[in-house]
């Protein structure tokens, strides 16, 4: 269990120009899918829309609101960049290539994503304004709760693997993708996933036609801009767990390397969140959690002991 | 005409009302046919009590509630003496009736009695008589400002008031003036009526509007929360006021119909309509067939495009992001006819006091009939999107529901009001301006809540683009305007050929054309619901009183009664639901 350090500024170059593309290809997909061009005016395609988009953000005016608890108020957009960035750090792209092959990694990607919780929260709390309060109020509570489901989701394909390792998650898969064993799983992962992403249609925290913008209202300038590469990141960082531990990662057919397949994967699982923001309206706050606590969660349960079943019943036989 | 004074039939709602007050009451005739009755001030509550209790099939509606000034009218013989003069527009739906009370009062700054105690929308249009006429209503729970701001001094449609800002000193802003307004806009709970603490709470307030991305211009509520629960909700207008009334006491009959396209802005030349049409019963012009047809099918295209902005933001306000997208290019589809017919988009100002400013461009038929033939398989394409969805759903059915009664007390009317089972429609119960001659339904839905408002819009789409094809079906040929001297500007052919065509077309486009001495009300099924135009001539070449009686202003006054107890979520859907505009509300 060696760092990888060679693999350090590859992954975080990756991920933080991955989620400032993945604001181009967004607006891009969603413009396409909504009769209209989206942003196509600065650069080849727009591609340097994205450009154009940070220089904006740092040259604006850094606001910090003067009622505002000023310390936590500056520290929450880099908790929500960090505690992304740190769960990039498990995520095997392919067959060796990950900064860190933790035999816990499951649950690293679990404590880290949970941190960027904290970023969203004490964002929230810190801003001192009550449409902030009550986007951090709901984020509390929607993302506690889909941690929960989370968690539990991948406890599945745990048990199948017998290892908490994300590389031999991966190698468990070379017969079938866990998807299929653990369909129940994937539904629950990926739809906790968007919760976590707290994207449309479960973007409650931010809801702009109830909150203006959520917990977010306050910031300005690049402090904005990092919450926003924070979702981003978390986009990619759900769409590249989802493929390594339901859609068999970097695996595939031989004729592309196995970092293709997986950034193939990983691209085509994004498009998909896209997809869903542009067509699912968003659910009240309590059906929100009640579709979480009354429906997701036995059907984890469910799924749980019935692969504890399984797998216990398939090694008393053999 | 206001000298010739009648004595109602006794077994019609004015004789009744004779026999009940008593001598005192004067019976005024005016252009519109609605039975118009003068009592004594005393008696106002007294009479509208009668009227919405009394009697059988009774007067449940208030339509409309105003004053007019009367203290610079010349023509009011046979009319009791009057300074100020209040006026009460009462509907039965059941009788298919309408009758207008009025009271007059005397003095600077009159008083009379309210009248929330009989109806509940009375509360709104007593407040914005006393903020722009200064008459007290006895007994008002709140009578404040309520479409200018709270430091305001004077009351706009005062006649003594100025209407233009060469009849002021110049504008200055004090430092002490501008710190009084800040001052004034400190929130206070207790102003908005609402309590700060309960037995195991302390209730948050939260400001909604008038910035605020869902609430469709600038509107504000002041919420009080418990968690995201609302307790109480306390609507705030007046930042759209623009004083539309007054302008219209300075514009000419003619130069006036622009003005009214920006009431309700999304209804364009649906805001003509009714406004025309009283300068025309006024007048006595006759508008000619294919001038009724050019009305209707723009007007219907309008509806189609209000609803289709309705469709696309409550979607859009429910969290549903793309559906706006594809209503907008429809929309725009739907622009481009009227700007190869009208020139405008928006705000084409396109019909004239006895028809329509043009006729219809070469190839107008195929444009709109492509539209028709394209629209429908969008709609089905929107239903499986939108109204089908289950998280829409959720959202929607069962949230800010109210019933038939509930709606008329509040003065609910259009689509809103037929989504709680009232099949009333003005184009069918009482068509005007040629609605008589075609052949559409009334959508109609009985839950009353968001889903069923939506519902309703929606149908209207389809019933509008069947008005819509059958105009170009049966399009009549003949003259776009009337020939009646008073249609402005009157057509130019003969202009060169006989004088007395010649002073008209001069006279009317120089001065604008001179309405006999009148009054009349004429109402319609605009976008948004009915609509009114209730103008008063002295005469002139100006109006001496234009009173807007618009649909959007009375549904906000109901927003506290179908969300309280709801939550934050459920108030952006109600809100939404209702499809109102800012301008329309406040004028």
């Amino acid at each position: 269990m060696e760092v990888a350090f060679i693999m350090i500024l590859p992954v975080l170059l990756g991920a933080v120009l991955g989620a400032a593309m993945l604001i181009w290809w967004e607006r891009r997909l969603l413009g396409f899918w909504q009769d209209r061009p989206g942003p196509n005016r600065v650069g080849p395609f727009g591609l340097l829309q994205i450009v154009a988009d940070v220089i904006k953000l740092f040259t604006k005016d850094d606001w910090v609101p003067p009622f505002s608890d000023r310390v936590i108020f500056t520290l929450a957009p880099t908790a929500i960049v960090a505690g992304m960035l740190m769960g990039f750090a498990v995520v095997p792209f392919g067959p060796g290539l990950a900064i860190i092959d933790l035999n816990i990694g499951v649950l690293f990607f679990l404590a880290m994503t949970s941190l960027a919780v904290y970023g969203v929260l004490l964002g929230g709390l810190a801003s001192n304004n009550k449409y902030s309060l009550l986007g951090g109020l709901r984020s509390a509570a929607q993302m506690v709760t889909y941690e929960v489901f989370m968690g539990l989701s991948i406890m599945g394909v745990v048990i199948l693997t017998g290892s908490f390792n994300l590389s031999e998650i991966v190698r468990a898969q070379e017969e079938t993708w866990f998807v299929i064993p653990q369909v129940l799983g994937f539904a629950v992962f990926v739809i906790a996933g968007i919760a976590e992403a707290h994207r449309l249609p479960f973007d409650l925290p931010e809801a702009e036609h109830e909150l203006t913008a959520g917990f977010h209202t306050e910031y300005s300038a690049m402090k904005f801009g990092l919450i926003m590469v924070g979702e981003y990141l978390s986009v990619i960082l759900t769409s590249a767990m989802t493929v390594t531990l339901f859609l068999g990662g970097w695996l595939g057919p031989d004729f592309l390397p196995p970092i293709v397949w997986f950034s193939i994967k990983t691209g085509l699982f994004i498009c998909f969140f896209v997809l869903l923001r542009a067509s699912i309206p968003r659910p009240r706050y309590d059906q929100l959690m009640s579709l979480g606590w009354k429906i997701l969660l036995p059907i984890t349960l469910i799924n749980l002991l019935a692969t504890g079943a399984i797998v216990l019943s398939m090694e008393g036989a053999a | 005409m206001s000298e010739a004074v009648l004595q109602p039939a006794a077994d019609t709602v004015a004789g009744l009302l004779q026999a009940r007050l008593g001598p005192g009451c004067v019976h005024q005739n005016t252009v519109d046919g609605i039975p118009t009755v003068w009592i004594p001030e005393s008696r106002i509550v007294d009479a509208l009590t009668y009227l919405k209790t009394g009697i059988d099939r009774p007067f449940n509606l208030l339509f409309d509630l105003s004053a007019v000034d009367e203290r610079l009218r010349e023509h009011r013989a046979g009319l009791p003496q009057a300074d100020f003069t209040v006026f009460y527009h009462l509907m039965s739906l059941d009788r298919d009736e309408d009758i207008r009370i009025k009271v007059g009062l005397s003095g600077e700054f009159p008083h009379v009695d309210s009248v929330t105690g009989v109806f509940a929308n009375a509360n709104w249009y007593e407040r914005e008589a006393w903020d722009m006429f200064g008459i007290t209503f006895d007994g008002h729970p709140n009578l404040t400002r309520i479409l200018t701001p709270p430091l305001w001094e004077g009351h706009p449609l005062r006649k003594e008031h100025p209407a233009r800002a060469t009849e002021m000193d110049p504008y200055k802003m004090t430092q002490e003036f501008q710190d009084a307004q800040q001052e004034s806009l400190r929130f206070d709970p207790a102003e908005w009526g609402m309590t700060a603490h309960a037995a195991h709470t302390d209730f948050m307030f939260l400001n909604l509007g008038p910035n605020h991305p869902s609430v469709h211009g600038v509107f504000r509520i002041a919420l009080q929360l418990d968690g995201e629960v609302i307790i109480d909700a306390v609507p705030d207008i007046g930042y759209h006021h623009r004083g539309a009334e007054k302008m219209g006491e300075r514009q000419s009959w003619h130069t006036y119909i622009p003005y009214t396209d920006r009431i309700d802005y999304l209804g364009g030349v649906m805001n003509n309509l009714p406004y025309v049409m009283a300068v025309e019963m006024m007048a006595g012009i006759e508008v000619p067939p294919r001038a009724q047809y050019i009305r209707i099918m723009l007007a219907e295209l309008f509806r189609i495009s209000s609803h289709l902005v309705f469709y696309g933001t409550f979607a859009q306000d429910v969290g549903q992001m793309s559906p706006v997208f594809y209503m907008f290019a429809d929309r725009e589809r739907l622009f481009s006819i009227i700007e190869a017919i009208t020139g405008g988009r928006m705000h084409p100002s396109w019909f004239r006091i006895g028809g329509v400013c043009q006729d219809l461009p070469e190839g107008w038929d195929t444009m709109v009939r492509d539209f028709v033939d394209y629209m429908p398989a969008r709609m089905d394409h929107y239903e499986k999107m939108a109204m089908q969805n289950s998280i829409l759903k959720q959202r929607s059915v069962g949230v800010g529901q109210y019933s038939t009664e509930e709606a008329l007390e509040w003065g609910i009317t259009g689509p809103s009001l037929r989504a709680t089972g009232c099949d009333w429609d003005l184009r069918r119960k009482r068509p005007y301006g040629g609605y008589d001659q075609f052949d559409f339904e009334i959508p109609v839905a009985d839950g009353g809540d968001v889903y069923d408002r939506a519902r309703v819009r929606i149908e209207e789409i389809r019933q509008s683009l069947r008005i819509i094809r059958q105009c170009v079906d049966n399009m009549p040929s003949g003259p776009y305007k009337a020939t009646h001297p008073q249609t402005t500007p009157p057509p130019k052919e003969r202009t060169m050929q006989d004088i007395e065509t010649l002073i008209h077309h001069f006279l009317n486009v120089s001065w604008g054309p001179v309405v006999p001495p009148s009054e009349c009300c004429m109402m319609i099924e605009a976008t948004k619901g009915w609509n009114s135009y209730y103008l008063t001539s002295d005469g002139g070449g100006m109006s001496y009183r234009t009173r807007i009686r618009t649909p959007s202003f009375p549904a906000l006054q109901m927003i506290p009664l179908i969300s309280n107890g709801f939550m934050i979520a459920d108030l952006i859907a109600i809100i939404a639901s209702i499809d109102f505009v800012m301008a329309d509300v406040d004028r």
